[in-house]
């Protein structure tokens, strides 16, 4: 604490003018207790709980590259011929929307670029999401009181893969305007009403020539409108419902640990945001992506092979390609394409499961108490089973949605391609299911062994009457033999290595050609050191949880004892 | 609002108002008076507003407690050194956008001029990314090097959200306006009410809806689901015409411009379309036209479909191209085992042994097949339009 124990009575002047300005600010809005109070928040830190910064920066990037994209770009299928600076395509009829994406990549300066970074800020929107979603499913994060901000996050998926799919299919080239005909052929397959939504959609018979304005409206004003809002109320109920965190030292389901928004967190989540842009900018600099002039303007007569979605639609393409070729007939009048199946069905099935699954296992497993603190999946065997069990269900579907370019790159016949999609998609999943269960309880035990026995030291020792023993380590107390005493099982990460009690010692400090000298080391080790132990005493803590600490970040490295 | 009411209402704003009564009175306790506000130092008031927002600062250590030692420098040297380093690369990335040639250049006409311009975004990209890249390392560097490592625990309050007095009140001042406006008990108004307000709701959909939905079956011509662009006006002969790249350009097929195992995409074309570039390219253009004409090899003698016997002419039969799955192009035929294969799901078609019937993979249809025959010319012509819808299947379709 010497920070803040040292008194400082006199400000300085700019302290003091600042602090007249706000006094002023506060005099018309008062919001000195509201904002301190925002400021004061304290979030805990883990590396994980980035991946849906990641999702919200990346989506930042989006609205503003997508602005700048919206300056230049005409949603218009009427049919040009193609005379701008590309000269493969001069000559060429296409639609307004083709060509003017062309120019976007020819014709403006630092059009391309735009339009990658805004491409790959797509792509990395949607990766940040799942791997977002995927931290909160595994630890347990939706359980109650966040069951709301689950169900948001899944809309946020679902509204985002429309997003997408509408965005890429605005330039109307040869790959996406295949997209676009399997999504009208999906339209159709809607019974009753398939046929009705399609005219309502696309005007008319595929394709028309107002599906692209009505995308284009969609997809910069309709959907992300929608996306912000939810976005805004999913970081609302974060902030107010205040973030979980994992078990661990002084960690209650009562508070949260970590640092507070001014200065260490904002710092921290400014510089990354940072660091997301640039990446993402190197990306959309140096890697090609959807390079459309090498595909050529939609044609209803014309495909290539491999012929793939971005990649969060792809288990969808994987799902209509395993499906058999089975499909209802009613009364002889009507008919329920096989497409209907493994497409709108299919997906309005993954999304319910997908949308109630806090409502199932709190349903499955009666618990609805309050959580705060997190679970580590290992903890949790059934759900993280059945979470590798929807991964590897999703990993069959994407690999068949890619299966013919897997036929080809491995000479493996397409037609088998299908069926073992067909046969994986059933027994995979069971088997990752018993899998993973194994592997969870293995993890536990080996977390319980070193809390019955302590750490492994790696040194054997010859006992006088012959037998050889592991020496190890103790974490907590030991009992008049020298035996550890027995920890509890708490949930929460304990070392498996002498390494992390310190046994190999740390690197010497120093620049890249000398060290520093010994003595300055010495020293700030020392004043860090009795920092540490002047906040420990500081620290009040209550008696009951004073032997529960103990256990917890007891057991600096000791000479090994019997 | 009396003058108690607000001065309660802003004592219990500056504890937030998640406090619960219990610790509203155990703070008053340690609340301080004006003067001795003026009286405390920045760090007493500090911790004094973290308390009030149940903050404790656990450990809050200056990260370099010795000062002036090197590790301090270097550490310092590092963070600038990447702040500097955005900066050069935002002045290289400006440079680059306005000096760079960034026009494209055919790599036929000049490959040296092609190969700076192919270096234009990825310069770009790299410097301006690499900018940005540098603030954000720089500014985590500096908040892990120089701001203290605090750990702060700030108690939740939650479980059961608010206080007791809180909840009562709220609920029975909801209680209150309810009854007060009598609405619970006024049956007609309330159903007038939902109507009026139902009515509206309705009125607003149709008007959204209504410009844009339309008849799916009002159409009976070849924009419709049951016909083609084949799809026959008159008597006016329509020839098969392939596509040479040209749109404007007329070139009709004949019997033997295709060898044994052959193929060719076609689109119809009748003599009152010559000249007229807008409906010459249309027709290159609908989805419902494309359609393969396959000269099988000798020897291959499909099983023809009932009521389809005459639909082919000799060795030549004219299937839609449009996949019966999701209407994609069936593009990929296989002279070998007669197949033809869509790329996008991999539905196969037998023409070699059937009527283009789906021998493999998610298709439930034969590709329709559009009946041909031989002008006095001696150029293909088709004899009517398909006798079934032909791509996706829908609700209404009957078979
Ligand atoms: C979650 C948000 C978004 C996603 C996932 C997304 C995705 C995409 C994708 C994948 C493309 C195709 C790019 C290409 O040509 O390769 C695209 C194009 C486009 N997007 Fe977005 N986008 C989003 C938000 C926005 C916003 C907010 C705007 C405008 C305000 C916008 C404007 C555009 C425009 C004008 C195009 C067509 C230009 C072109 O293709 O070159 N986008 N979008
Ligand atoms: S569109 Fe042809 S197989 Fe799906």
């Amino acid at each position: 604490m010497s920070s803040i124990t040292t008194p400082t009575k006199s400000e300085s002047a700019v302290y003091r003018a600042a602090s007249k300005q706000a006094d002023e600010v506060d005099k018309r809005l008062q919001i000195a207790p509201g904002l301190r109070k925002q400021f004061n928040k304290v979030f805990p830190t883990h590396w994980s709980f980035l991946l849906g910064e990641v999702a919200l920066y990346t989506f930042i990037l989006l609205l503003l590259t997508g602005t700048y994209l919206a300056f230049f770009f005409d949603p218009s299928m009427a049919e040009v011929q193609y005379q701008g600076a590309y000269t493969n395509l001069r000559g060429i009829e296409m639609s307004r929307a083709f060509a003017s994406t062309l120019d976007i990549s020819f014709e403006v300066r630092g059009g391309m670029f735009a339009r990658q970074v805004h491409h790959w800020a797509a792509l990395l929107f949607m990766a940040s999401i799942v791997a977002h979603m995927l931290r909160i499913f595994f630890t347990g994060a939706f359980r109650r009181p966040r069951e709301t901000n689950w169900m948001i996050g899944i809309l946020l998926f679902i509204l985002g893969m429309f997003e997408g799919f509408t965005g890429y299919s605005l330039p109307d080239d040869l790959l996406s305007g295949t997209g676009v005909r399997i999504a009208s052929g999906i339209t159709m397959s809607v019974p009753v009403v398939g046929t009705w939504i399609h005219w309502i959609l696309f005007g008319g018979e595929f394709p028309g020539t107002e599906l692209i304005p009505r995308f284009y409206m969609m997809h910069i004003f309709l959907l992300p409108g929608i996306i912000l809002g939810l976005i805004a109320v999913h970081l609302a109920l974060v902030w107010y419902q205040k973030h979980t965190q994992f078990p661990g030292v002084r960690r209650k389901e009562s508070n949260v640990v970590g640092v507070r928004i001014l200065p260490v967190f904002a710092t921290k989540g400014g510089g990354f945001f940072a660091i997301v842009t640039g990446v993402t900018a190197i990306m959309g600099g140096i890697f090609q992506i959807n390079p459309i002039w090498h595909l050529g303007p939609y044609n209803a007569s014309q495909v290539s092979a491999a012929s793939q979605p971005d990649w969060y639609m792809i288990w969808t393409d994987g799902s209509s390609r395993l499906w058999p070729s089975w499909e209802v007939y009613l009364w002889g009048e009507y008919t329920i394409p096989a497409v209907f199946f493994p497409t709108a069905l299919f997906m309005g099935l993954i999304f319910t499961v997908a949308l109630a699954y806090p409502l199932i296992e709190r349903k499955l497993t009666g618990d609805d108490a309050h959580h705060n603190l997190l679970q580590r999946p290992r903890d949790v065997p059934v759900r993280t089973s059945l979470g590798a069990m929807a991964l590897t269900f999703f990993s069959v579907l994407m690999i068949s949605g890619v299966n013919d370019i897997v036929a080809f790159k491995f000479d493996i016949s397409l037609n088998a391609m299908t069926w073992i999609g067909r046969i994986g998609l059933l027994i995979a999943p069971p088997i990752a299911y018993y899998i993973t269960y194994r592997l969870c309880i293995g993890l536990q035990k080996s977390d319980r062994e070193v809390l019955e026995h302590g750490l492994e030291t790696g040194i054997i020792k010859r006992l006088p009457h012959g037998e050889f023993v592991e020496v190890h380590q103790p974490l907590g107390p030991v009992d008049e033999h020298g035996h550890p005493e027995e920890l509890e099982y708490q949930g929460a990460p304990v070392p498996k290595k002498m390494n992390k009690l310190g046994a190999a010692g740390k690197p010497v400090e120093g620049g890249w050609l000398k060290p520093d000298p010994s003595g300055e080391t010495a020293a700030l080790d020392a004043a860090r050191e009795e920092e540490h132990v002047a906040a420990g005493e500081h620290e009040e803590i209550p008696e009951s949880e004073a032997s529960e600490r103990g256990e917890l970040v007891g057991g600096k490295a000791r000479q090994p004892e019997e | 609002m009396s003058e108690r009411d607000m001065s309660e209402q802003n004592s219990s704003e500056r504890h937030g108002s998640d406090s619960d009564n219990e610790h509203l009175t155990g703070k008053d306790e340690q609340q301080p008076t004006e003067a001795e506000l003026a009286e405390m130092s920045r760090d007493e008031k500090v911790r004094l507003g973290l308390a009030q927002d149940d903050v404790e600062l656990v450990e809050y250590p200056d990260p370099w407690p010795v000062k002036g030692t090197r590790a301090e420098r270097r550490a310092e040297r590092a963070v600038a050194a990447w702040f500097s380093l955005a900066g050069f690369s935002a002045l290289a990335f400006i440079g680059v956008f306005v000096f760079w040639p960034w026009r494209y250049v055919n790599p036929l006409a000049d490959e040296q001029g092609h190969f700076l311009y192919s270096l234009y975004n990825p310069l770009i990209g790299f410097f301006l990314g690499l900018s940005i890249l540098s603030v954000g390392i720089g500014a985590i560097l500096y908040s892990k090097k120089f701001m203290p490592h605090e750990v702060a625990v700030q108690q939740r309050h939650d479980g059961h959200g608010s206080s007791e007095l809180d909840r009562q009140t709220a609920a029975a001042e909801l209680a209150d306006a309810g009854s007060r406006s009598t609405i619970a008990r006024r049956s007609m108004i309330k159903r007038t009410a939902g109507f009026g307000a139902g009515a509206f709701g309705l009125g607003t959909g149709v008007l959204v809806l209504g410009g844009m939905v339309k008849n799916p079956w009002a159409e009976t011509g070849p924009d419709s689901l049951n016909h083609t662009g084949w799809m026959q006006s008159g008597d006016e002969k329509v020839y098969l015409r392939r596509n040479t790249g040209n749109a404007h350009e007329v070139s009709l097929v004949r019997a033997q411009d295709l060898t044994p195992g052959g193929f060719e995409t076609v689109f119809p074309f009748r003599e009152s379309e010559r000249g007229n570039e807008e409906a010459l390219l249309h027709a290159l253009r609908r989805s419902d036209n494309p359609v393969m004409l396959i000269r099988l090899r000798p020897g291959d003698s499909p099983v023809e479909r009932k009521g389809q016997e005459d639909f082919n002419y000799g060795d030549y039969y004219a299937y839609s191209k449009i996949c019966t799955h999701l209407g994609c192009p069936t593009s990929l035929y296989e002279t070998q085992t007669g197949r033809l294969l869509c790329p996008c799901h991999q539905s196969q078609f037998d023409v070699a042994n059937s009527y283009a019937k789906p021998v493999f993979g998610p298709a439930t249809r034969a590709l329709p097949q559009l009946p041909i025959t031989v002008d006095e010319e001696g150029y293909f012509v088709a004899k009517s339009d398909f006798i079934e819808p032909i791509g996706p299947a829908y609700w209404e379709r009957n078979s």
